[in-house]
């Protein structure tokens, strides 16, 4: 039956082979069937080998599969093969049967994408190399699985790699990571430089100098923060989220960042022969990564973000218990946390899958009405890693934070701080639990972008009046400018008229009476005199005219102030409406909208009309089945008699009598759980209050202080983009001119040296036939000129 | 009674002719002579699909003797002499034997529908191609060396007239007149080699001339080691294996002889004639004069280095790409020289892993190069001439398919990891580093990487550069091609380049083949170890 370990990872490779040549002729949803099932049979031939393995007696639980000699190279010889232990078919059951389930739940949540083939084209890639990094007989193949499975998390988080924020993340992931892969390869060539061997049957019993294995645990930390999102490599693990949601769950929270956990596991014997201080690194390394991913995941608004952090902080967890020689507690945790959390990341897709793509909290609430089931299994998950006894997180938790208590050295602490995550997680996963889906439903509200459009109408209609009255005005001033040219025009008249009648009158004193045309000129002299009032008449009726469009200007004028008024006043009032707050607590209240309604965008009238639903069988499944371990999965390693450590009994033969036993007595036990038990609580009471009773301001307990871990990241962002780019702008300066100027040089000699001995080419026969014997000439020279020196 | 009794002849003493194993050199010729006399009586067959079929059945045949003969040949001690003890058949005559069917077979497939595209009639280039493998077989199982000179002869005049037989292409007819030329000079060179060898030995057998060489007077000296004759000799023999292998300096012929050359004709040169011409160097050297490796190895390690970095500098600055194909293939002689100056070495894990790296190389080298050369018959259009780089781009979005498997074949021909290619160059450098040759893996790995430029070079015309624009006149004329069919003009090479590129079922079937098994060397190299192993053990068993 142990045979059967080729198909674990054999069989997902054959869904992504045939998915390459047949996938796009496939389609949706066969593709995502064969995917599934592919996961599937590689579960149940898992399955297989578990039953062999528990058939054979404790100790002997070991089995090497060889396949092939791979690199054939002397001394150094890698072969691909398979190291089959209780450690590895752990992890291989909890990988294929979560992943089986996710698989899955993809079928229905990617429905419609146009890329439906290619992504579970990807997911079985993924499985297949998560399998070979756990099955691996040596550092080289798992190193392998381990850039297998980072470079499909690089292509599904950017899966939807058209948005820029998307490809970016990826590219984040991917960057991050590499710095974790040069610790893995550099502590490899550490292990063949000092065994002489990288497998794992060489290197679980070869025996180390205490200074080399602290180095090799220090580089082997690094690769497991990289891969695990530990301080001080953490921050890809948030960005990581813009991947479709069952990507999330099952290579960002399940499996995947797991497989640092898995490795410092899996070298336990080389931990042992480390100095105490580099294991205590890891345990430090992994609880303050816990408290400040907690810390940051308080003031998360975005549901996967906060999950995000939540993973982080639960690796923490397992790096801790690693840390201080828990390693039980470490995997027990982990495969009751790949329950819990792919049940919550799943949980979360579901809502953002009914809610049409919508990711905020502060637009959620009131849901478990709308979504059922969904709110009915995450609430078994909350409960499960809130710590609420006898949801699986709770005992997992337990023993780890036993674990820390019982470390000789800083244990106190360790718990202490691992307490304090407890109480945090307890926190936010209930305010999130209650923002999600309790409440007032939000999400139907308008969103600040719609509220800006709306306003943006009014104000806009203010602004048309105030155009309209300036136009007017304008129409006044030029009545006003008529008037005042007629007026001049008339005056003018006026003028000319007298002028006329006192030269008439003039050349009639100075004629005589008698005189040849006198009475022509009293005639004009009359005429003239008959004019000047007619003059005065129009002038006067033009000033008139101008009075009045005098009158009307300085109406207009004063529209227009009006009119700026009233716009001044509609844009006042749109900044002074809060009409979308910041902050979460404001929606008790729905937000009238009545008076713009009419001014909101489609989107938002859209919206009234799309009824948040419950996501398809193929997802709720999935979602049922998670929550049935995540409630049970406790069992797997109940604490009160020997007998039912089931995991830990299953995993002693793999740890080597590595794992520490503490001193801790029944009653001290008691007295901690109890404690855990009255912290988790709690944490749950006091974010029921906050959110729900509303007994203080949730803006107070948001304080944007706790997001140590997002400044980190941001302060991150602006080194590299600040001093960062100088000191990359130096180097690269460098590269140019030196490195660069090198290649080059070498490209270019390349070229010269090639067009230089391109002459001796020119295509005569008699010059080849030349060339030759020359060549023979040297030759024979050559061996004669041997001989020579042999006789001498 | 007495006169009569003088007068019988003495009972005339008959060679012991293993005949059954040396049926897969019997299947090849045989087959050469049964193709032309079928097409000869009947004209009907002489139509394009049945003497490419004939040919690849033939080689398949061939090949199929080839697992039997190693089984009976392990019961017997992995080795058997023949024929008076000129050949041997041992697991190095079996593999290269094989890798020579191997690249006959994919040959034959190319070349069917060449001849149809160029409208070329006749069976003699699969008859020519069938004879010249069975020279190539001989040559490899020669322990004579006038037995390595006949294959060596069988092998080459047969390609001579191969690399001229595209009558209407005046380039290859100069092709194969300068590869004529060039090579009776060198056959001349070979022959004046092993009368010097035999007046040295007075042995032209290889095991004889090693005895010679190691027998001791009654002084406790080896006077043939410092003899000038057998040192000329052995110059003369290596510049004769140099010429046929393209190594530096007697490449001059190759870039000429591979622009000119029909492409499959070239592909076949490629692969299976230099595959032939490394068996009888390894043969000849690695077993013949083993025991003077002081004297030849630190020569073939100059003549590596050259020919690893001549090959590489010059392919870069070449824009023809049968030419730089060429270049590269001289190249990838120089990782084969390498590989046998590994095997000459005197410590036995060193001469292995040589030997062995060289018997890997040669499958996987063979594989990939007619894969490249086929999809470079399959561009190169009707009239075989569009081959520059521009007619590769954007290859990927005209052909898809052709521009993958031309992508994986260029990355194997790289050294890429996942393909055969990657081990072959591995082999090679490890087995030098193995040897204590620092230099020449150095000099290995820099030609690598100068190298890898150039097939990338072509990878990224394929995928990234804008598709050379398709004139409307040049489409419309190949519309008419289509329709009118009868008395069209053919294109000029100009017009193919943009228009459609033609994939015959024939060809897509040999580069899927080359593709896949460049692949699965590249994945699991295992494969082929116990092949491998059986070679280079017989290669080992020979020496002293």
């Amino acid at each position: 039956m142990l045979e059967a370990v080729w198909l674990i990872p054999a069989l997902p490779l054959a869904g992504f082979l045939t998915l390459i040549v047949f996938g796009r002729r496939l389609g949706e949803p066969f593709a995502g069937w064969l995917a599934t099932s592919a996961v599937g049979a590689s579960f149940l031939a898992t399955l297989v080998v578990f039953v062999g393995l528990l058939n054979e007696q404790p100790e002997e639980r070991f089995f090497l599969q060889r396949l092939f000699t791979w690199v054939p190279a002397g001394s150094f010889s890698v072969d691909v093969g398979f190291f089959v232990d209780p450690l590895a078919i752990t992890m291989c059951l909890f990988i294929t049967g979560v992943g089986t389930l996710i698989h899955l739940y993809s079928v229905g949540y990617m429905h419609g994408d146009p890329n439906f083939s290619k992504f579970f084209l990807y997911l079985n890639a993924f499985a297949a190399s998560m399998l070979l990094l756990v099955l691996g007989d040596n550092l080289l193949l798992t190193f392998l699985g381990w850039e297998g499975v980072g470079a499909c998390s690089y292509l599904l988080i950017s899966f939807w790699f058209t948005d820029e924020s998307n490809a970016s993340a990826g590219k984040k992931a991917f960057v991050t990571n590499r710095i974790g892969d040069f610790g893995f390869m550099l502590a490899t060539f550490a292990v063949f430089s000092q065994l002489g061997s990288i497998r794992y049957a060489d290197v679980l019993t070869g025996q180390l100098s205490s200074g080399w294995a602290t180095v090799i645990v220090l580089l082997f930390l690094l690769g497991a923060a990289g891969k695990s999102a530990q301080i001080p490599l953490f921050v890809w693990l948030p960005d990581a989220m813009a991947g479709p949601t069952p990507v999330s769950a099952l290579i960002h929270a399940a499996t995947m960042v797991t497989s640092g956990v898995y490795l410092l596991t899996r070298l336990n014997p080389v931990l042992a022969q480390a100095d105490a201080w580099a294991t205590g690194l890891i345990a430090w390394v992994g609880v303050i990564t816990a408290l400040v991913a907690a810390l940051a995941a308080v003031v998360q608004n975005d549901i996967k973000k906060v999950l995000a952090y939540s993973t982080i902080s639960q690796l923490g967890y397992l790096f801790l218990a690693v840390g201080v020689g828990g390693y039980i507690p470490a995997i027990f945790h982990m495969v009751t946390h790949a329950f819990f959390k792919a049940l919550l990341f799943l949980g979360s897709g579901s809502v953002i899958h009914g809610l049409h793509d919508e990711q905020d909290m502060r637009r959620m609430g009131g849901l478990a009405k709308l979504l059922p089931i969904t709110a009915g299994t995450f609430i078994i998950g909350w409960l499960a890693i809130a710590g609420v006894p006898p949801f699986s997180g709770f005992w997992s938790k337990d023993e780890i934070l036993l674990a820390a208590w019982n470390h000789p050295s800083g244990g106190f602490v360790l718990w202490l701080l691992g307490l304090i995550t407890a109480l945090l997680t307890a926190f936010y996963m209930t305010r999130q639990v209650i923002l999600t889906f309790f409440g007032r439903t939000r999400f139907f509200d308008p969103t600040q972008e719609e509220v800006d459009i709306a306003f943006a109408g009014l104000v806009g209609a203010a602004q048309a009046e105030v155009d309209k009255a300036e136009a007017a005005l304008e129409t006044a001033r030029d009545a006003v400018d008529k008037a005042q040219i007629d007026v001049a025009k008339r005056q003018q008249a006026v003028n000319e008229a007298a002028e006329t009648l006192s030269a008439a009158q003039a050349a009639v004193a100075a004629s005589s009476p008698d005189a040849d045309g006198y009475d022509k000129l009293v005639k004009a002299v009359d005429k003239a005199d008959k004019a000047v009032p007619k003059a005065a008449g129009n002038l006067e009726k033009a000033q008139a005219k101008l009075v009045v469009a005098e009158a009307a200007l300085s109406d207009a004028e004063a529209q227009v102030l009006v009119a700026i008024d009233a716009a001044t006043a509609a844009a006042a009032d749109t900044s002074r409406v809060p009409m979308v707050p910041q902050h979460v607590t404001a929606f008790s209240e729905r937000v009238d909208v009545a008076e713009f309604a009419d001014r909101l965008p489609d989107s938002y009238r859209s919206r009234q009309e799309y009824h948040p639903h419950e996501s398809p069988w193929t997802m709720t499944v999935p979602l049922i089945a998670l929550a049935g371990l995540a409630a049970v999965g406790g069992g797997l390693n109940l604490p009160f008699t020997h007998d039912l450590h089931f995991l830990g009994n299953w995993l002693e033969p793999s740890l080597f009598g590595n794992e520490a036993h503490g001193g801790a007595g029944a009653g001290t036990k008691w007295v901690l759980a109890i404690i855990a038990i009255t912290i988790g609580l709690a944490g749950v009471v006091a974010a029921f209050a906050v959110y729900l009773r509303r007994k203080a301001d949730p803006a107070v307990v948001e304080n944007p202080r706790l997001g140590l871990a997002i400044d980190y990241d941001h302060a991150l962002a602006r080194f590299v983009g600040g001093p960062g780019t100088k000191l990359f702008d130096r180097v690269a300066w460098f590269d140019r001119t030196f490195i660069d100027g090198a290649v080059n040089g070498m490209a270019s000699a390349v070229s010269g040296v090639g067009e230089r001995l391109r002459v001796l080419q020119p295509g005569l026969i008699r010059n080849y036939a030349l060339g030759i014997s020359l060549g023979t000439g040297f030759v024979a020279l050559w061996f004669l000129l041997r001989l020579w020196e042999v006789g001498s | 009674m007495n006169l009569l009794a003088q007068l019988e002849p003495a009972p005339v003493v008959v060679p012991g002719i293993e005949w059954s194993y040396l049926w897969p050199l019997i299947v090849l010729s045989i087959g050469a002579v049964l193709l032309i006399t079928i097409t000869s009586l009947v004209p009907a067959t002489r139509r394009q699909g049945f003497p490419a079929a004939f040919t690849a059945a033939t080689a398949i045949i061939a090949f199929a003797f080839l697992p039997w003969m190693s089984n009976r040949l392990d019961d017997i001690g992995g080795r058997v002499l023949v024929v008076d003890g000129a050949m041997a058949v041992d697991g190095f005559t079996i593999f290269v034997t094989g890798v020579i069917c191997i690249a006959v077979l994919l040959v034959a497939l190319l070349l069917d529908d060449y001849l149809r595209r160029e409208g070329l009639d006749g069976p003699e280039w699969y008859v020519l191609m069938l004879l010249s493998a069975s020279g190539g077989v001989l040559l490899a199982s020669a322990e004579d060396l006038i037995l390595t000179f006949v294959g060596l002869e069988i092998l080459s005049i047969a390609v001579y007239v191969l690399a001229a037989l595209h009558l209407r292409r005046s380039e290859s007819q100069e092709a194969g007149f300068k590869y004529f030329v060039l090579g009776a000079l060198s056959s001349a060179i070979f022959l004046y080699g092993i009368a010097m060898v035999y007046g040295a030995t007075g042995s032209t057998s290889l095991t004889g001339i090693n005895e010679a060489i190691m027998s001791v007077n009654d002084a406790g000296l080896s006077p043939l080691r410092e003899s000038s004759m057998i040192l000329l000799g052995m110059a003369l023999l290596l510049v004769g294996f140099g010429f046929k292998v393209s190594a530096v300096p007697f490449h001059v012929w190759t870039p000429d002889v591979y622009q000119g050359a029909p492409t499959p004709v070239v592909a076949f040169m490629a692969s299976a004639v230099k595959v032939a011409g490394f068996a009888g160097m390894v043969r000849v050297f690695v077993v013949g004069f083993g025991d003077l490796g002081d004297d030849w190895r630190p020569l073939l390690a100059a003549m590596a280095i050259f020919t690893l970095l001549v090959g590489a500098f010059l392919a870069v600055v070449q824009t023809n790409i049968k030419r730089t194909l060429a270049y590269s293939s001289i190249t990838h002689a120089g990782f084969l020289l390498v590989g046998v100056h590994a095997a000459g070495s005197d410590s036995v894990s060193t001469s292995l892993l040589g030997s062995k790296a060289v018997l890997f190389y040669m499958i996987s080298y063979t594989v990939m190069i007619v894969g490249t050369f086929g999809v470079i018959t399959v561009v190169g259009g009707r009239g075989d001439g569009n081959h520059t780089l521009d007619a590769y781009r954007g290859l990927s979005r005209r052909q898809p398919l052709l521009a993958a498997l031309m992508a994986v074949l260029l990355l194997a021909q790289a050294g890429i990891p996942f393909t055969s290619g990657f081990f072959a160059k591995f082999r090679v450098i490890a087995a030098a580093a193995e040897g204590g040759q620092y230099g020449l893996a150095a000099a290995a790995m820099v030609a690598a990487v100068i190298a890898a430029y150039l097939y990338l070079r072509v990878i990224v015309a394929m995928y990234l550069a804008d598709d050379v624009p398709v004139t409307g006149a040049a489409s419309a004329d190949h519309a008419d091609d289509d329709h009118a069919g009868g008395d069209v003009a053919v294109p000029a090479a100009g017009a193919a380049t943009g228009s459609e590129i033609r994939v015959p079922p024939s060809v897509l079937v040999a580069l899927v083949l080359a593709v896949a098994a460049t692949l699965v060397l590249g994945i699991v190299p295992g494969v082929i170890d116990g092949a491998l192993s059986d070679g280079a053990t017989a290669l080992s068993l020979l020496r002293p």
